[in-house]
């Protein structure tokens, strides 16, 4: 009974950490399904929105919710303005050059972090934070359940987006067929400028869900390899698949911080990807057939 | 010339790199005619439409659409403007079911009543399209594929379509099929068409002016009627019937990534 619930609290608080990964993913996937770019600074879009709610919610005294939600939105348009000025830029480059740009992108938000916020930790108090749960003989904490529902609410709001609305369905057509995107009309850059925002709004989304259960610093973006990590295993191409990765991804990680010797917690994710890379290399969820470009 | 055609193309020519696709093309669609511009394989067809839909940039030359020049303009606003370009090989998108695809045709329009109508419309021209409604289009038939795709452009309302090769890879009962619809379509929604093809035969039968294109140049045009009993016409289009099933081309839009 012991080592059950004892279980059942490792897989959760992997659940929860996989959340974020996935999540993560998630961006990777939306910008890689439009655009064939791969976004390396993926993870420190994360800690940009972290940082962001932290200075709205701490230093600016904002209410935990609205200050959210401001640091999201601001992030969104971030992630906008930076497809649509910096990266649209390099289309038709060899993919070499975007992978340079993106990484070299990370860089600069690093150090335009610790310049802006120090190298140093912070945290900001929110509403989940040191509260635990007791379910029966296992205690979950706040912090943890918070991430796994915000990641429910926000799969469920991009399902429901990108399935119902009108631009949402064109940003699928979008990704799925340029050409014939272009020829009914649809403004194919501007809506891949969108799938930007959302990609960098669903990072900061992360960061945030984040900040109850770890401090926040200006190297936390390199979170983002285990998201990378969680879609190659989900099939990059995947939504569903990139969630899924990183649930397992964090689960492992978890158990393998518990079950195993001391230090292979944090190799977890490498093995799990050159696993992947070797056994399945077209993942656990590849489409079935390929987009035209 | 006649007056005040829809569209009026002059003189342009494009190049892939730095190879030139086509020659200094001039033509014209008068308002409400079906026109055809007939080629082997590798004309230059294609690269006709392109430049006239915006998707290409010709090196020169100016093409005028409803009186407005429209060269150098991004595709999806020649679009706007009402042409709608039907690509080679079907191009749909094949992971949104059939009436998504249909909506997305209808993307620049607001007016949800007369989408509805027109989506209406459609089915009554491919009622197979209603039966697959709800599928998605990437598990259609080359045919319905066909279908859709140029059911979506009519979803956009257009005063030109641009359709490239409408018969490439269909059964010739499919193709007559086909082409009687685009000859309602002309007749019942006033719509004027430019179409390019092979298949010279139907080409002919179903426009009323043909261009003839050879190797990036055009080398004849014509009252279709006129072109069809001409002896050489016969010998070199009209001999060989086969639409020449080709593998789907891909081409790099160039013009697109760079912009
Ligand atoms: N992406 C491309 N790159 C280089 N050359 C091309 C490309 N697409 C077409 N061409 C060339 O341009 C010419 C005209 O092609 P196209 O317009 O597709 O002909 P058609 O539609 O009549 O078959 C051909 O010689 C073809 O080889
Ligand atoms: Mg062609």
């Amino acid at each position: 009974m012991e080592d059950a619930a004892r279980l059942l609290q490792l897989v959760i608080n992997g659940a929860a950490g996989g959340c974020i990964y996935g999540v993560i993913a998630l961006g990777f996937v939306l910008i890689y399904k439009a655009s064939e770019m791969i976004n390396f600074a993926q993870g420190d879009l994360m800690m940009l929105g972290g940082f962001v709610a932290f200075s709205l919610i701490a230093g600016m005294g904002l209410n935990y919710w609205v200050g959210a939600a401001l640091a999201i939105a601001i992030m969104a348009v971030f992630g906008f303005l930076l497809d649509s000025v910096v990266l649209r830029r390099v289309i038709g480059q060899p993919q070499f050059a975007v992978i340079m740009l993106t990484l070299g992108l990370g860089f600069i938000f690093r150090a335009a972090a610790g310049i802006s916020f120090g190298y140093g930790s912070v945290t900001f108090v929110t509403p989940f934070t040191n509260k635990v749960e007791n379910f029966g003989d296992i205690a979950i904490g706040q912090d943890s359940l918070s991430i796994v529902f915000g990641t429910v609410v926000l799969c469920a709001v991009l399902y429901a987006f990108f399935s119902k609305t009108r631009i949402g369905i064109a940003m699928q057509a979008a990704s799925q067929n340029q050409l014939a995107a272009y020829c009914m009309g649809i403004p194919v850059r501007t809506i891949f400028s969108l799938i930007w925002g959302i990609s960098a709004a669903a990072s900061a989304v992360a960061g945030i869900l984040l900040a109850p259960s770890t401090v926040l610093d200006v190297n936390m973006g390199f979170l983002g390899f285990k998201a990378f990590a969680a879609a190659v295993l989900g099939g990059f191409g995947s939504i569903p698949g990139a969630l899924v990765g990183g649930v397992v991804i964090g689960i492992v990680e978890q158990l393998a911080g518990y079950y195993l010797p001391a230090g292979f917690q944090d190799v977890t994710w490498n093995s799990m990807l050159l696993l992947v890379l070797i056994v399945r290399p077209q993942g656990l969820f590849a489409e079935t057939q390929r987009k035209k470009v | 010339m006649s007056v005040d055609p829809i569209l009026r193309v002059s003189n342009i020519e494009t190049y892939y790199g730095q190879i030139q696709a086509i020659r200094s093309v001039s033509l014209e669609v008068p308002r409400g005619r079906i026109v055809a511009v007939l080629g082997a394989n590798g004309a230059g067809k294609s690269t006709i439409l392109r430049t006239v839909s915006g998707l290409m940039d010709p090196e020169r030359g100016s093409v005028s659409f409803d009186g407005k020049d429209i060269v150098h303009m991004a595709p999806d606003l020649v679009m706007r403007r009402g042409m709608c370009h039907v690509p080679e090989g079907r191009e749909i998108f094949p992971f949104l079911t059939v009436s998504d695809n249909l909506a997305m045709g209808a993307y620049t329009r607001r007016d949800i009543d007369g989408i509805a109508r027109d989506m209406d419309v459609c089915f009554s021209y491919f009622p197979v399209l209603r039966e697959r409604a709800s599928q998605r289009a990437g598990l259609l038939s080359g045919g319905e594929q066909q279908m859709l795709a140029i059911s979506r452009a009519l979803m956009g309302r257009p005063k030109l379509l641009l359709l490239d090769e409408p018969s490439l890879g269909l059964s010739p009962i499919l193709v007559t099929q086909i082409f009687n619809i685009i000859r309602r379509i002309n007749q019942e929604q006033g719509v004027s068409i430019l179409l390019v093809e092979q298949n010279a035969h139907i080409a002919l039968k179903t426009a009323d002016y043909g261009y003839i294109l050879e190797v990036g140049r055009i080398v004849l045009q014509d009252e279709c009627r006129v072109l069809l009993e001409r002896e050489d016409i016969r010998e070199f289009y009209l001999g060989q019937k086969d639409t020449g099933v080709r593998g789907a081309r891909r081409w790099k839009r160039k013009k697109l990534w760079r912009s």
